[in-house]
């Protein structure tokens, strides 16, 4: 949810981008990176831990911690809290097996 | 291979510093930036800041970062690399940088460093579960995407960064459910603490997180009481709903990059953890590669600031660039330093500069 009235800061939320997530369609707006227009249209599971398969979200939203590495446009492992959302993007949590050894 | 008289990784206050110093004494400038845009953590950062009018006080975070990145322009010799991201140093102080799916290998007369810190993580149960999140996180996604991390917040960490988003989350009209503080004291300035006591906000001290509680995201958290020698109290587990637990508990230096050339590094706990040994002229063990900021040990953006002209200015006088104020510059800027430094909350980085050697009071 975005938020509307702000004391000090005033957001552009005019200019709209349609992008897809896992083949569904959403919106989110100018400005934003992937992560941040995934997180408003409700996506809190980014990825998936290597070896066990647990859920992981947003953490540190700057680059740094990796968990929201996902495919964007058939591209893996794209940290999508540093990557701008475009028109059309095609975005996806689906992502190779990692081999253990 | 492109050659610069220097290459600075790291686009944030303390970057950006020693960029405009370096171009002042003459030297060929390039910035490499990860995100989209220059001002690393600044941009997020909506209050008024502190100290002196030398670190522009009184003046909004976001504001600040502005007035940086303004005073870099109309330089020939600055290059800005953005969405580039350094993942190479080595000790002939080569530099392969990633931009656009391609690599770059850049070599600086200089290499300056200045690469910030990262959130520390809190150990507890299910502490992975989507919906928890470093604070800096939700500062972002609030004040710079302008979206609610969550309906109902949990802060842990009563230090300055705890306390000053805990407050920015109200101001976007966020409950904040409790802060949870593991210590007996409040752990960054008590007019930011008393501002949320006079919010409603629950402060709980001698409390830490036992686990979370939550299937594909956060649900719940479970709190418990800590005694003095910070052991769980039994019987004093509470539940708590939330949607979004804030983890503020600190920061690390970045500093993979000067590991991985091979500067000699230091643990020290007061700077936060791994920093590099440096002169007071912050050149690390490798001759010509300077490092300034949270990278060095963790402290405020303020010191960022001065850090950088610091490592700006010694990186041009040690190749004979001459800076045309460089002796009053240097003065000034050591004395800025000190002024930054006094007082019961300057006490923990005192100590960890002096674990580290680089003053000897």
């Amino acid at each position: 949810m975005r938020i509307k009235e702000h004391p000090i800061l005033n957001f552009d939320h005019t200019v709209k981008i349609q992008f897809s997530y896992n083949g569904k369609a959403m919106v989110g707006y100018k400005g934003d990176t992937i992560a941040a227009a995934l997180f408003d249209n409700g996506v809190r599971h980014f990825s998936d831990s290597v070896v066990h398969k647990r859920p992981r979200g947003l953490y540190c939203a700057i680059g740094n911690c990796g968990s929201c590495y996902m495919n964007v446009n058939g591209e893996e492992n794209v940290k999508t809290c540093l990557t701008l959302l475009e028109e059309g993007m095609k975005v996806s949590s689906a992502i190779s097996e990692v081999n253990d050894d | 291979m492109i050659k610069r008289d220097l290459v600075i990784v790291g686009g944030g206050p303390a970057g950006l510093c020693a960029a405009k110093v370096a171009l002042d004494a003459g030297m060929s400038v390039t910035l490499v930036e990860r995100f989209n845009r220059l001002g690393g953590q600044l941009i997020k950062q909506t209050h008024k800041f502190f100290g002196s009018e030398s670190q522009y006080a009184k003046t909004r975070g976001y504001d600040i970062a502005e007035i940086l990145i303004k005073e870099l322009d109309g330089y020939g010799d600055l290059e800005v690399l953005l969405e580039a991201t350094c993942v190479g140093l080595y000790p002939d102080k080569v530099l392969t940088i990633y931009q656009d799916n391609h690599y770059f290998k850049y070599q600086g007369k200089s290499v300056i460093i200045a690469t910030g810190a990262s959130e520390k993580v809190l150990a507890f149960e299910n502490n992975d579960l989507p919906g928890i999140y470093g604070a800096g996180a939700v500062q972002t996604l609030m004040n710079i995407y302008g979206i609610k991390p969550g309906s109902e917040v949990v802060m842990v960490g009563s230090g300055n960064i705890g306390l000053i988003v805990s407050y920015q989350l109200i101001q976007a009209g966020i409950k904040v459910k409790c802060l949870v503080e593991a210590a007996s004291k409040i752990g960054g300035y008590l007019v930011h603490a008393s501002k949320l006591k006079r919010l409603g906000v629950d402060i709980l001290m001698n409390t830490t997180i036992k686990r979370a509680i939550g299937k594909e995201k956060l649900e719940k958290i479970v709190t418990v009481k800590l005694d003095e020698n910070w052991q769980e109290i039994k019987n004093t587990e509470t539940e708590i709903k939330t949607d979004a637990l804030c983890i503020s508990v600190g920061l690390s230096p970045l500093h993979q990059l000067m590991s991985m050339a091979g500067a000699k590094m230091l643990d020290v706990s007061e700077l936060g953890g791994l920093v590099p040994k440096k002169t007071c002229d912050y050149e690390t063990t490798i001759e010509h590669v300077y490092a300034c900021g949270d990278v060095t040990g963790i402290e405020e953006a303020s010191s960022a600031m001065v850090e950088g002209r610091i490592a700006g200015l010694m990186a041009a006088k040690h190749l004979g660039f001459k800076h045309p104020k460089a002796f009053e510059l240097e003065e000034t800027l050591n004395n800025q330093l000190c002024v930054l430094r006094q007082g019961p909350c300057g006490e923990k980085i005192r100590c960890g500069l002096k674990k580290a050697g680089e003053i000897n009071d």
